[in-house]
């Protein structure tokens, strides 16, 4: 086991180099400047020629290339164009908004996902399969913003049940330690901040959920039914085991492979930042910091985002692999 | 009889007693600014956008100030001036005791090293013991724009509190760039302790604080107890700037009272908020110009006749109405009519397409005959003249067909598009740019945008001789009266040569909650929160 951790760490590293080389050259072959995008309308030659030597445009591509995989060696992702500072400051700021949102979206499309996907297969044709089959079809399809802006309307606007956007209220005093709200209320026992971070994280979490709710719900269910056809599901049954002993102690344990894929899948999905989410809730996180960088073409902002994506991606990755071997021991991790 | 009157004036002066006590401005309280970015850095002398001088607007000072809703000069952290006869040396008379916020005292020292760290060549002189300037982290934008380098040759303290600007030339706009953003006076004690932070821990002379910043999130600032004008305030305790990216999410924060001031709702929000009893509006005629150019380096454009008819065929009021929604209108002249300056006589380009079939016949394209299909450069991205320039460009290549010119639109990616313009390209023959003013000066429009022959890097080609000679003459003139005239003859050449086509002014209108009171939009776009209170 630990032998295949190691292996797979260092598995990392060339996708996470064939990435970087990726971006970057994509980027090059973009066209535009970070330059006249800071000067913008007033850019006189002069005025550019001076901001792109500063900035180290300048030099050839690779150069420029190398540079960065030396710094990146060293641990020092740069300094960011745009607002001058370092892009580890910058994602240390912004890294635990995302992860705390992403966190929260998964444990609520897990928990309901798998919880629906089973009631669904173990009454498969009933109407509650019917219902939560096509309510999740519809959760696939509904793009987030339009349903951000109706939870809004609904529960804030309307209900006044929780706060419209944000991280946290802007009167409620709250140290902040780890940058994780949640935990620096928890560590601080600070409860009245502790229900502002929740009842703020509410809304985005329950819009960032939908989707993949719905493909957690549909594949635990499909995944279900097809265990459950299984010759020792038919003995458990004739052995005369009740029906909850079934699912839960024999069929569940098979059924949720394929689904802890998906998952993983998800939750490294939106550790990239759920761009659309962010946007439309205001939630300070990653995801709306990188789409402004390549708006931007802040290059040092795009290869340090892109660098974080990629290496919670491999690392969700690999932590799914692990939890494989624990589910199901048969599954050989050589 | 007699008791009628005494009972009106009784009602007469409670009435207007219960007003003025009305508008007293109420003590305390925290104002939430909604607006739609995050602030890229706080030293006004690196910033380039305007979600970063807003912040800058409530910390810092500059020497001198623009009035309420005009960009008249008031005196600031200089409480006056002189002027030498040959318009070379400017003496500035600084106010006394005024602090900066970390308790450094501000004085002449303090300007030559705030002005002095923009220079190229540092010829700058201390009263005291001054500091070593520390090295630039980036060209210093807007100081290079404005050509500081090149007007300004040395700053000298000449005692406590008196700077002596001594200029390379002279230039009338001087003064007025003293007022901009990139000329506040910051805490040089405070800068050098860590220059290379002082973006995100600036500090001021102005009514507020700054307090935290928390990333892509909001901005605090607190009220300066110490101001130096307590007759104008602050009032507010707290002022914070939250960052709100979507429109629409924004307008809903400000109706469910979680911000009390929108900044650029969407227009169709604007009649839901007029509806809206708990909210107001403000307006402020913007002080920009969005145009429509000609490459005037291709011998296609030399043509007066072609460019009268394309001037004649565009329906400019429609676009306003249409694709400005009303949040504009059609420009008479390339400045604002708000701006000094502004030529009422110049009548405008009439909307008439029967007379630019005319001019089209005179330009020797009969019904568009012979002409080559024209490209139309229509910009990609909204910018605060011009809310959508590739709706604006379909618009106009429909009012061109109409008469005859075929054209089609070209658009590149914002980057792309500034750096290709500059280039005047043979595939470019119109394009649309624009401009927001800085200092409220005509000449940082007409000299700024249109005396090409000025410099290759102005984005209209246009040259003319008489044009050129009038910009260099009104930046040569001091007294504002006589310049007013140069610039009013200066417009009515580019009218008659159809350098350029002005499309409209934008205006800004944002809701704002009833509580706000004095809150008042600057046609320079700054955001100033010192004189303004809740009603609580």
């Amino acid at each position: 086991m630990f032998g295949f951790i190691i292996r797979r760490t260092l598995a990392v590293i060339p996708t996470l180099l064939g990435v970087t080389i990726v971006v970057f050259f994509m980027l090059a072959i973009t066209p535009g400047d970070p330059a006249e995008l800071l000067l913008g309308e007033r850019a006189t030659q002069e005025s550019l020629d001076a901001m792109r030597e500063y900035l180290g445009l300048k030099k050839p591509l690779y150069i420029q290339y190398g540079m960065f995989l030396k710094r990146v060696v060293q641990f020092d992702l740069g300094e960011t164009i745009w607002s001058r500072q370092k892009v580890s400051i910058e994602i240390k700021e912004r890294f635990p908004a995302t992860i705390e949102l992403a966190l929260v979206a998964m444990v609520i499309s897990s928990f309901f996902g798998v919880l629906f996907g089973i009631i669904s297969a173990t009454k498969q044709y009933s109407w509650f399969d019917y219902v939560s089959m096509v309510g999740s079809l519809i959760g696939v399809s509904m793009p987030v913003f339009w349903l951000g802006l109706i939870f809004m309307l609904l529960f804030s606007l309307t209900l006044g049940w929780f706060p419209m956007s944000g991280r946290i209220g802007i009167d409620t005093n709250l140290q902040v330690i780890t940058n994780f709200y949640i935990i620096d209320a928890i560590i601080t026992r600070n409860w009245p901040a502790l229900m502002d971070c929740l009842r703020h994280i509410a809304l985005p979490a329950l819009a960032l959920s939908t989707i993949p709710l719905a493909i957690v719900s549909r594949m635990t269910r499909s995944s279900m039914l097809e265990v459950l056809r299984q010759d020792y599901i038919k003995t458990a049954k004739a052995k005369g085991l009740g029906q909850m002993k079934i699912i839960f102690k024999h069929a569940l344990r098979n059924g949720l492979i394929p689904v802890i894929t998906v998952i993983g899948l998800q939750f490294g999905i939106l550790l990239g930042g759920a761009i659309l989410t962010e946007t439309v809730f205001a939630w300070p996180g990653v995801g709306k910091w990188l789409y402004e960088g390549v708006v931007k073409r802040d290059y040092m902002v795009i290869q340090g985002g892109t660098l974080l994506v990629a290496t919670s991606f491999v690392i969700v990755n690999l932590l799914v692999d692990i939890l494989y071997a624990v589910i199901n021991p048969r599954i050989s991790v050589k | 009889m007699p008791r009628k009157v005494l009972v009106l004036i009784a009602i007469i002066f409670f009435v207007t007693a219960g007003m003025a006590l009305a508008q007293t401005p109420k003590q305390g309280g925290t104002l939430v600014f909604g607006r739609g970015g995050d602030s890229v850095g706080l030293d006004p002398a690196y910033e380039t956008d305007g979600n970063s001088f807003m912040v800058c607007d409530n910390v810092f000072e500059a020497l001198v100030f623009y009035k309420d809703e005009t960009t008249d000069i008031e005196p600031g952290l200089a409480h006056s001036w002189d002027i030498s006869p040959d318009g070379k040396t400017y003496t500035f008379h600084l106010r006394k005791g005024v602090k900066f916020h970390d308790g450094t005292p501000f004085n002449a020292d303090a300007v030559v090293f705030s002005i002095g760290r923009m220079m190229k060549e540092r010829n700058v002189k201390f009263f005291g013991k001054g500091w070593d300037i520390p090295k630039q982290e980036r060209p210093p934008e807007y100081w290079v724009s404005m050509e500081m380098d090149d007007t300004i040759g040395s700053i000298e303290a000449v005692d406590d509190y008196t700077v002596l600007f001594k200029l390379k030339r002279v230039e009338a706009p001087f003064l007025a760039n003293m007022g901009m953003d990139f000329a506040d006076i910051i805490s040089p004690t405070a800068f050098v302790k860590n220059p290379k932070e002082f973006l995100r821990n600036p500090v001021g002379t102005g009514p507020f604080r700054f307090i935290k910043w928390v990333k892509d999130d909001n901005i605090t600032l607190e009220k300066n107890k110490d101001y130096w004008n307590k007759g104008k305030g602050p009032y507010l305790d707290k002022l914070v700037f939250r960052a709100i990216p979507e429109n629409s999410v924004r307008f809903l924060e400000l109706k469910s009272g979680g911000i009390h001031i929108c900044q650029f709702p969407n227009p169709a929000d604007i009649p839901m908020a007029k509806k809206d009893a708990s909210l107001k509006l403000v307006s402020q005629p913007g002080m920009n110009i969005g145009y429509l150019g000609f490459n005037h380096t291709k011998a296609l454009w030399k043509n007066l006749a072609l460019r009268k008819a394309i001037a004649a065929a565009i329906n400019r009021k429609a676009i306003v109405d249409n694709i400005y929604q009303g949040m504009g209108e059609v420009a008479q002249n390339p400045i604002p009519p708000t701006m000094w300056g502004f030529n009422e006589d110049v009548a405008g380009y009439a909307y008439n397409p029967e007379q630019a079939k005319k001019y089209l016949a005179e330009a020797g394209y009969p019904e568009g005959k012979d002409l080559p299909e024209i490209t139309l450069w229509s910009m990609p991205v909204p910018r605060p003249y011009n809310p959508e320039g590739l709706k604006v460009g379909v618009a106009m290549i429909g009012d061109l067909k109409k008469v005859g010119i075929s054209s089609r639109i070209v658009s590149y990616d914002w980057g792309t598009y500034l750096k290709r313009q500059r280039q005047q390209p043979d595939d470019m023959d119109l394009f649309q740019l624009g401009w927001t003013g800085d200092n409220g000066d005509p000449d940082n429009f007409l000299a700024v945008l249109f005396d090409g022959l000025a410099s290759e890097s102005i984005r209209t080609q246009w040259h003319n001789e008489e044009y050129h000679k009038l910009m260099q003459q009104g930046r040569q003139t001091i007294d504002q009266g006589k310049r007013a005239e140069i610039y009013k003859q200066a417009q009515k050449v580019l009218f008659d040569d159809v350098g350029v086509i002005p499309i409209a002014h934008s205006t800004v209108t944002w809701p704002l909650h009833k509580s706000v009171m004095n809150f008042k939009l600057h046609p320079t776009a700054s955001i100033r929160m010192l004189s303004v209170w809740l009603d609580r």
